[in-house]
């Protein structure tokens, strides 16, 4: 047997940390192999890239011209004129402007609420000794597996009972539940947390509360901003709960997004207008922090 | 006063030891505070994760054996198994789940497929890596609404693009909207544009923990570059293609976004030629207001996943097994 990328560890055994945290070099020396790529690489992997990045491009051709272009033979393949006539149309007809404000208000709020449960969570299931901590930890990895979708429709009848449909926090409060993120912030936080360091503190009489505070949270800090990311990218792109909680009166951009689609607006650039304001304020995310991205994805992978 | 030296013997006292006849309420309740305190850690996450995690996946079940209508979710009427009775007499459930299986194979065995050339090709040395990895992410990073929207107007009948490129090559226009094949393709390319990348950063975690010795080793034996990905890097990658396919299927079965949003119907096309089941369950709860029915399909859903990841888990187990012993 080789030695592999580890398995998730059986709850309640922590083994002692053996490797640095990550930090932004991705590439472990000595671990996979390093040749030089020859040219048939380059063309493949240039190949795959065109594949990625041309539906983004045609995004913006079809975003910038009439509707009477798109139904042209051959189509055009150069942006048009009608970029901002056509942003105007969008904010006009389908209240994206409302929809953007609200996936904020949205993603924001339970990115914020995740990082935090989530840390608080994933430092006592790391660190502290309790009851039943392999058996909490066991149920919440287990669930992991398990698609949300599968819940939804109790979920759904717990909205109506509470009176929450079409308000924010029913899609706040749902999204805030991630059983990745517990596992996410446990296993950096055994990796990347010496145990002599919580025992010094507890020598000098710190409070558990003084040493999540002082000691844990810094250390914590790059896992957290990546699962911040990720917790970000998904809420924001979230579609099967929103368009069932909440309705056009208070939508966010997917659901925008959907009535657009829906044979709402026949304007074939308007829609297209309308998806690239939604794909935006993701992709300027991407664009900044893309590379942090690429490693929380790759971290996450071999730890899990 | 030996109370300061009880409160610091700290979490390494012993078990089983109780007060010490000397010892003042003040530790003794420091004490408690520290067995009982953890718990506080993880009670924010706990009460969210039963309230809208845990008891609406087991509530299903039991919701599903009742009658609820959605503009009267409060009443529940006992039906038993008629919801499960109804659904397996109805076609379009067989169609559904037909299509899903169609789907879910058309998208994930390519997709995995070149995310794994796609993995051992960023594996090599190259220039401007880092660029090259965060680009082939980018499709993850939208989201379904906005792909389907844009792969949509591509699949256009009359006006699309990939027709166009279709017709110069030299064949013609393929209707992807109403073709039972067709539709199912196009959908099945907006899967696969979508994931392809994730999954190959996935992959190349797991080759990058692939110790070099074994590379090195396989050299000196003469095995060629192809040999090395056959018996080197294949077994080393066990764990992470089980983890892939696991995820693609779940993913597969859940499949809702692309087939509700490529014509905008909720019923998968005219002919219901690409529903899927997640759409079929959407339709029954959300088309036509029958919540015990959707948590029936709900929890055939489940099982179905369970069964495919199960029989997957084995096929690759095996699979890997023999290649890495022969």
């Amino acid at each position: 047997m080789t030695a592999l990328a580890a398995p998730p560890t059986a709850p309640g055994k922590d083994g002692p940390p053996q490797t640095p945290p990550p930090g932004r070099r991705l590439r472990k020396r000595g671990a996979g192999r390093t040749m030089k790529g020859g040219w048939l690489s380059y063309v493949i992997l240039g190949f795959a890239l065109l594949i990625s990045a041309f539906p983004f491009y045609w995004t913006i051709v079809a975003a910038s011209r009439s509707n009477a272009d798109m139904a042209q033979v051959p189509p055009s393949l150069l942006p048009g004129p009608n970029l901002i006539k056509n942003f105007e149309q969008v904010l006009e007809e389908a209240d994206i402007g409302k929809a953007l404000l609200n996936s904020l208000i949205v993603s924001s709020s339970i990115t914020l609420g995740t990082v935090l449960c989530c840390t608080l969570a994933g430092f006592a299931f790391a660190k502290l000794k309790f009851k039943g901590r392999g058996a909490l930890l066991t149920l919440t990895i287990g669930t992991m597996m398990i698609p949300p979708q599968l819940g939804v429709i109790p979920l759904f009848m717990l909205i109506a009972e509470l009176q929450w449909v079409n308000q924010l926090q029913a899609v706040i409060l749902p999204g805030l539940v991630s059983a990745f993120g517990v596992f996410f912030m446990r296993q950096y936080l055994v990796q990347s947390l010496p145990d002599e360091l919580i025992e010094a503190a507890r020598v000098d009489g710190a409070s558990t509360a003084r040493i999540f505070w002082s000691i844990v949270i810094p250390i914590a800090r790059p896992g957290m901003a990546v699962l911040g990311m990720l917790t970000f990218m998904t809420a924001w792109n979230d579609f099967f709960w929103p368009i069932i909680a909440l309705s056009s009166q208070e939508p966010t951009v997917q659901v925008a997004l959907r009535q657009l689609g829906g044979g709402y607006v026949n304007d074939q650039s308007v829609i297209m207008a309308g998806t690239l304001l939604g794909t935006l304020p993701v992709l300027l995310v991407f664009g900044l922090l893309g590379r942090q991205i690429v490693g929380g994805i790759m971290q996450g992978a071999v730890k899990g | 006063m030996s109370l300061t030296a009880t409160a610091k013997a700290g979490p390494r006292r012993p078990a089983g030891t109780g007060p010490g006849p000397d010892d003042g309420r003040a530790a003794a309740l420091r004490r408690t505070w520290r067995k009982a305190s953890p718990y506080a850690y993880i009670a924010p996450f706990f009460t969210l994760f039963l309230a809208f995690g845990l008891f609406p996946l087991l509530y299903t079940a039991f919701v599903s054996l009742y009658r609820v209508e959605l503009q009267t979710s409060g009443e529940m009427e006992w039906r038993g198994l008629a919801n499960y009775t109804a659904l397996f007499s109805d076609e379009f459930f067989w169609t559904s789940l037909r299509n899903t299986f169609t789907i879910g194979v058309l998208s994930t065995v390519p997709q995995l497929a070149m995310a794994l050339g796609l993995a051992h090709l960023l594996n090599y040395k190259l220039r401007g890596r880092t660029f090259i990895r965060t680009a082939i992410l980018l499709p993850y990073a939208t989201s379904v609404a906005a792909a389907t929207l844009v792969f949509a107007q591509l699949f256009g009948r009359d006006f699309g693009l990939i027709n166009y490129v279709i017709g110069l090559v030299g064949f013609d226009p393929v209707d992807w909207q109403t073709g039972t094949v067709a539709s199912q393709i196009a959908v099945s390319t907006i899967v696969i544009w979508r994931w392809t990348g994730y999954n190959a950063l996935i992959y190349l975690a797991g080759m990058q923990s692939i110790p070099h010795e074994l590379y090195e080793a396989a050299e000196m034996d003469g095995a060629s570059r192809w040999r090395q990905f056959i018996h080197v890097t294949l077994p080393g990658l066990r764990p992470t293609i089980i983890f892939t396919v696991i995820i693609s299927t779940i993913g597969a079965t859940q499949l809702f976004g692309e087939p509700l949003l490529f014509e905008g119907s909720i019923s998968g096309g005219i002919s219901h030629q690409y529903q899927t089941l997640g759409l079929y369950m959407y339709e029954q709860g959300w088309g036509f207001f029958h919540l015990g029915r959707a948590a029936a399909i709900a929890w055939v859903m489940f099982v179905l996943i369970v069964v495919i990841v199960g029989v997957n888990a084995l096929i690759v187990r095996r699979r890997t097994r023999k290649e890495a012993g022969r």
